[in-house]
C-alpha cells in the first residue's frame, strides 16, 4: 500500500526564483514533488521558506522559473499561466492551505459548519443536508465534537481552530495541501496531538504535502524529505533522516546541533 | 399645474435638476446595466440635495430618465404618503413639473423604496429601486477587489455560506428581505431591501427594473422578461413569507401586509403595505374583517383633499 | 543461495564544520556481501564503523564512496545513488531496521506502532493488529500496554516493541542494531527464535550484536569491520 507508486510527480519546480526589489526571496529552486510524498521546507526566520511557500501556492508569483503542477485530468500545467477562475478552482478543490495563524484560513464569523461546508458549496454542492453531514463528519475526523458545529471559531481554542482549518482544507480531497507552520504558537500539549492527527491524515489520505516550519522535530515526523534554506537559497536536501542524523553542509549541521534534547 | 411646479418653469432648475451630460453618463451607466443584467456598473454619482439614504441613487436614475410626459409616482415601504416618498415626490414637482400619481397603473416611472406595487407592472413602465448597499457580497468580504473578482469568476459559495448560517442557526432560510437573486444564471445580485415576498415579481417582470444606489455609486438593472432566482437549496427551497390572515381594511390575500399598532393597549391590525392597491380594492367594494373598526377609520389612509395632484 | 546485497568498496566519513572542518574518517574499502537465508555479523571494537555501515545500507546516513547494490525482485538498486523516494520504497517493501532506540510517535499505540509496517505493505488493519498482539506476546510486553503510547514504558519495554515493528513485515533484507542488548535470557531467547525464522523464510541478515552468546547463535558469519578502518585513522 506504498503511496510511491506512481512515476509521475504532482509537482514540478525549476528554478524559481523571487527577488524583493534587489533582495532576494528565493533564487534558483527546483525539486519534484510526487503524490503522497511530504516535503518540508526548513530554515530560520528569513530564509526565504516562506517566500518559496508563496510562489508554489501561487500566492506570489515568482520573479523567473517555472512550476507545473499534474492537474486532476492528468496534463502538466504552468501554475502561472492558468486563468484566474482555473487558480481558483484549483485552490479550493485540488490544494489546500493551512496557515499558522488560523484565522487567516478560517472565516471567524461563520459557524464551524460553514467554515468546512464552504469549499463544497463553492463547487456547487446545493444540499444543505449533505453539507451539514459532511461537515459534521470532518469535524469528527479532526476531533471536534458534533455539538460545535454551528459555534464561531472565535470560541474555539487555538489548537481546535487548526483542526477546523484543517478540515476546512481537506473536506474536497484535495491532493496536494501547502502548510506554512502549522504547529506554531500552540502549546507543546495541543502541538503534539496536532501533529499526530496531521500524521495520520497524511497517510490515510495519501497527501503530498510542502510544509515550511523551524521545527526539526515536526520535520521529523511528519516530512518524507527535507530542504534546508538559507539566505534564499537551498543549501542541503534529502531523506529527512538523512539530513538530519547525515547533515553535511555548515549549517545545516548548526541547525541540527542547536535542537534542544528534552 | 401646480405652485411648486411653477419654480421649473422660471427657470430656476435645469428639468429634472440634473444637467444634461450628467443625465447622459447616467444613461450609459443605465445602458450598459440593461446590457448585462445584473452587473454593477459604477457611475459618477452626484451630490444631491437630500442625504445619502434619502435614495440619492434612485432620484439620479429617475432625473436621467424622467420626459416631460412621463408619470410619476413614489412609494416608501409601499406606500404614497410617507416621509420619503412625500419628499421625492415634491422634489420632482418642484425640479420637473412632472405629472404625479399615486396609481400604480397610471404611473409610467414608478421609484420605490423597498416595494414592488402588487399589481402587476407593464412593459411600458419603469420600476426605479432605491438602493443602500448594492453589494451582496459585502458583509462576508469587505473588501471590494475581491468582490468584484468573485462577480467576474461567478465564485459565489460564499452566498450559500450565508444561507447555511441561516438554516443552522434558525431551521430555516430567516432572511427575509435583501434576499440574494441571480439574474440570468449569471450575477448574483442584492434586489434591494425589498421583502423576499417581492422576489417572485422581479422573475420575468414585464416592467425594466433599474436600481441606483447614489452612495455606493452604482447602478444594476434587470431588463423586461429576465430570469432572476432566489438562491436557496435543494432541501430547503426559496418560499415567501405567507400571513395567516387577510388585509383588515380591503380583505386582499397573498399579498405583503404591513403590521399598524392601534392603540396602547395592545390594539393591531394587518394592512396591506401596498396602499394605493389597498384603496383601490376598497373602492371596488371589497371589505376586510376590521373595515369597519372605528379604531382602524383614521388609517383608512389619504384623504380625498391629499390625493395627488 | 542469491545475493541479496552487496557492498561494494563503501566509504565513509564526516566532515565537523563546527569544530573547525576537521574531518572524521571511518571506513573505507567496505567490500562484502550477504546471501538469502544468512546472517552477517559486523564484529569488531566500538567506533569501528559497524553502526554507520548498517545506517549506509538503510540510507539513514550518506555513502560517500562505493556502491550499496540491493537485490528488488529482478533488478538491482544502489542505496548509495538513490532518490530519496526510492529509499522510502526500498524501506517499505524491503530492507528493515531493527534498532536499540523507539522513537516514540505520540498518541500512536504500542499494537498500532507494531502493525503500521505491516499495514504499509497491504495487509488489513485486522490482520496487522493481530500479527502485533501476537508477537508482542512473544516478546512478554504484558497485554495491559498493548493500547498505550510507549513513550511513558521501561527501556525494556520500549525496545521490545521496537523489536516487533522491526520483525513483524516481510523484508528480503533485515538490519539487526543490537537488538538484544539489556534484554533477559527469556527475551534474547525469543529474539534468536525470531532470527531463526527469518533465515528459514530467506531473509538476507547484518546485524551487530555484542552478546558473545546469542552471536554465536545466530551468526552464519562474522566481518571483522576494523579490516576496513581507513588509513588515515588508523
Amino acid at each position: 500500500m506504498s503511496v510511491f507508486q506512481s512515476d509521475d510527480p504532482l509537482l514540478q519546480v525549476r528554478n524559481v526564483t523571487r527577488y524583493y526589489g534587489d533582495r532576494v526571496g528565493c533564487a534558483e529552486v527546483s525539486f519534484d514533488l510526487w503524490p503522497g510524498e511530504v516535503l518540508a521546507i526548513v530554515g530560520e526566520s528569513g530564509s526565504g521558506k516562506t517566500t518559496l511557500l508563496n510562489c508554489l501556492s501561487t500566492r506570489l508569483a515568482p520573479t523567473t522559473g517555472a512550476i507545473e503542477y499534474r492537474m486532476r485530468d492528468g496534463s502538466m500545467r504552468n501554475l502561472y499561466q492558468l486563468s484566474e477562475a482555473e487558480r481558483r478552482l484549483l485552490m479550493r478543490t485540488d490544494w489546500g492551505f493551512v496557515h499558522q495563524n488560523a484565522a487567516d484560513g478560517l472565516r471567524m464569523n461563520v459557524s464551524a459548519g460553514a467554515n468546512v461546508g464552504e469549499r463544497l458549496m463553492a463547487v456547487g454542492d446545493r444540499h444543505y443536508g449533505n453539507i451539514r453531514s459532511t461537515a459534521d463528519d470532518w469535524l469528527g475526523r479532526v476531533e471536534i465534537e458534533s455539538d460545535r458545529i454551528d459555534d464561531d471559531p472565535r470560541s474555539f481554542s487555538g489548537g481546535m481552530r487548526q483542526r477546523l482549518q484543517i478540515a476546512r482544507n481537506l473536506v474536497t480531497n484535495p491532493r496536494l495541501v501547502f502548510m506554512d507552520e502549522p504547529t506554531g504558537g500552540l502549546d507543546v500539549s495541543v502541538q503534539a496531538r496536532l501533529l499526530d492527527l496531521l500524521r495520520r491524515l497524511v497517510a490515510d489520505l495519501g497527501l503530498s504535502v510542502v510544509i515550511v516550519t523551524h521545527d526539526l522535530a515536526v520535520a521529523r515526523l511528519l516530512s518524507h524529505r527535507i530542504m534546508v534554506m538559507r539566505q534564499g537559497n537551498v543549501i542541503e536536501s534529502g531523506l529527512t533522516d538523512q539530513v538530519l542524523d547525515d547533515p553535511r553542509e555548515p549549517y545545516t549541521q548548526l541547525l541540527v546541533s542547536s535542537i534542544l534534547q528534552v | 399645474m401646480n405652485d411648486t411646479a411653477a419654480i421649473f418653469d422660471q427657470g430656476e432648475y435645469n428639468f429634472a435638476y440634473l444637467d444634461e451630460q450628467t443625465k447622459r453618463m447616467i444613461r450609459r451607466a443605465i445602458l450598459k446595466g440593461i446590457a448585462i443584467p445584473g452587473y454593477q456598473v459604477p457611475f459618477a454619482s452626484r451630490e444631491m440635495p437630500m442625504p445619502y439614504g434619502w435614495g440619492t441613487g434612485g432620484v439620479q436614475v429617475t432625473a436621467s430618465i424622467l420626459g416631460k410626459d412621463d408619470c410619476l409616482k413614489m412609494i416608501d415601504q409601499g406606500s404614497d404618503d410617507t416621509t420619503n416618498a412625500v419628499s421625492l415626490r415634491g422634489f420632482f414637482e418642484k425640479t420637473a413639473g412632472v405629472r404625479t400619481t399615486y396609481e400604480t397603473a397610471e404611473a409610467s416611472v414608478i421609484q420605490t423604496r423597498h416595494r414592488i406595487p402588487e399589481k402587476n407592472l407593464r412593459e411600458d413602465q419603469i420600476l426605479v429601486f432605491q438602493v443602500p448597499i448594492p453589494e451582496p457580497l459585502r458583509f462576508l468580504e469587505p473588501r471590494e477587489t475581491e468582490t468584484r473578482k468573485m462577480h467576474a469568476l461567478e465564485d459565489y459559495g460564499l452566498m450559500h455560506v450565508k444561507l447555511y448560517e441561516d438554516i443552522a442557526k434558525n431551521g430555516h432560510i430567516a432572511t427575509t428581505y435583501a434576499y440574494p437573486v441571480k439574474v440570468n444564471d449569471r450575477y448574483v445580485m442584492d434586489p434591494s431591501p425589498t421583502p423576499k415576498f417581492d422576489n417572485p415579481k422581479i422573475d420575468q417582470m414585464a416592467a425594466l427594473q433599474l436600481y441606483g444606489a447614489g452612495r455606493e455609486k452604482r447602478i444594476y438593472a434587470i431588463p423586461p422578461y429576465t430570469k432572476v432566482k432566489s438562491l436557496d437549496f435543494e432541501d430547503y427551497p426559496f418560499e415567501i413569507q405567507k400571513f395567516d390572515k387577510p388585509c383588515g381594511l380591503c380583505g386582499a390575500e397573498d399579498v405583503y401586509l404591513d403590521e399598524v399598532i392601534l392603540d396602547d393597549k395592545g390594539g393591531r391590525m394587518f394592512v396591506c403595505s401596498d396602499s394605493d392597491f389597498c384603496e383601490e380594492r376598497r373602492a371596488e367594494g371589497h371589505l376586510g374583517p376590521m373595515a369597519a373598526d372605528p379604531a382602524a377609520a383614521h388609517i383608512g389612509g389619504i384623504q380625498p383633499e391629499e390625493t395627488a395632484r | 543461495m542469491p545475493v541479496r546485497l552487496y557492498l561494494n568498496n563503501v566509504g565513509k566519513s564526516f566532515t565537523m564544520h563546527l569544530q573547525g572542518g576537521s574531518v572524521i574518517p571511518v571506513v573505507e574499502n567496505v567490500d562484502f556481501s550477504v546471501e538469502a537465508g544468512e546472517c552477517v555479523v559486523l564484529g569488531g571494537p566500538s567506533g569501528a564503523g559497524k553502526s554507520s555501515i548498517l545506517k549506509m545500507i538503510y540510507g539513514n546516513y550518506r555513502c560517500d564512496e562505493g556502491q550499496i547494490l540491493v537485490t528488488v525482485d529482478d533488478n538491482i538498486v544502489n542505496v548509495a545513488g538513490a532518490e530519496p523516494r526510492d529509499i522510502l520504497k526500498l524501506r517499505d517493501d524491503t530492507i528493515g531496521y531493527v534498532s536499540q532506540f523507539l522513537r516514540t510517535i505520540p498518541r500512536v499505540s504500542a499494537e498500532e506502532v507494531v502493525a503500521e509496517p505491516l499495514i504499509a505493505q497491504g495487509t488489513s488493519e485486522t490482520e496487522g493488529l493481530e500479527t502485533a498482539r501476537a508477537l508482542l506476546s512473544r516478546l512478554n510486553v504484558p497485554e495491559r500496554l498493548w493500547t498505550l503510547p510507549p513513550a511513558t514504558f521501561s527501556g525494556g519495554e520500549q525496545q521490545r516493541v521496537n523489536i516487533a515493528r522491526g520483525f513483524i513485515a516481510h523484508y528480503p533484507i533485515l538490519l539487526l542494531d543490537e537488538p538484544t542488548a539489556s534484554l533477559d535470557a527469556a527475551n534474547r531467547a525469543v529474539v534468536v527464535r525470531l532470527v531463526e525464522e527469518k533465515k528459514k523464510q530467506g531473509v538476507a541478515m547484518v546485524g551487530i550484536l555484542h552478546d558473545q552468546d546469542v552471536r554465536e547463535e545466530i551468526a552464519d558469519r562474522i566481518i571483522d569491520v576494523t579490516a576496513f578502518r581507513s588509513e588515515a585513522a588508523a
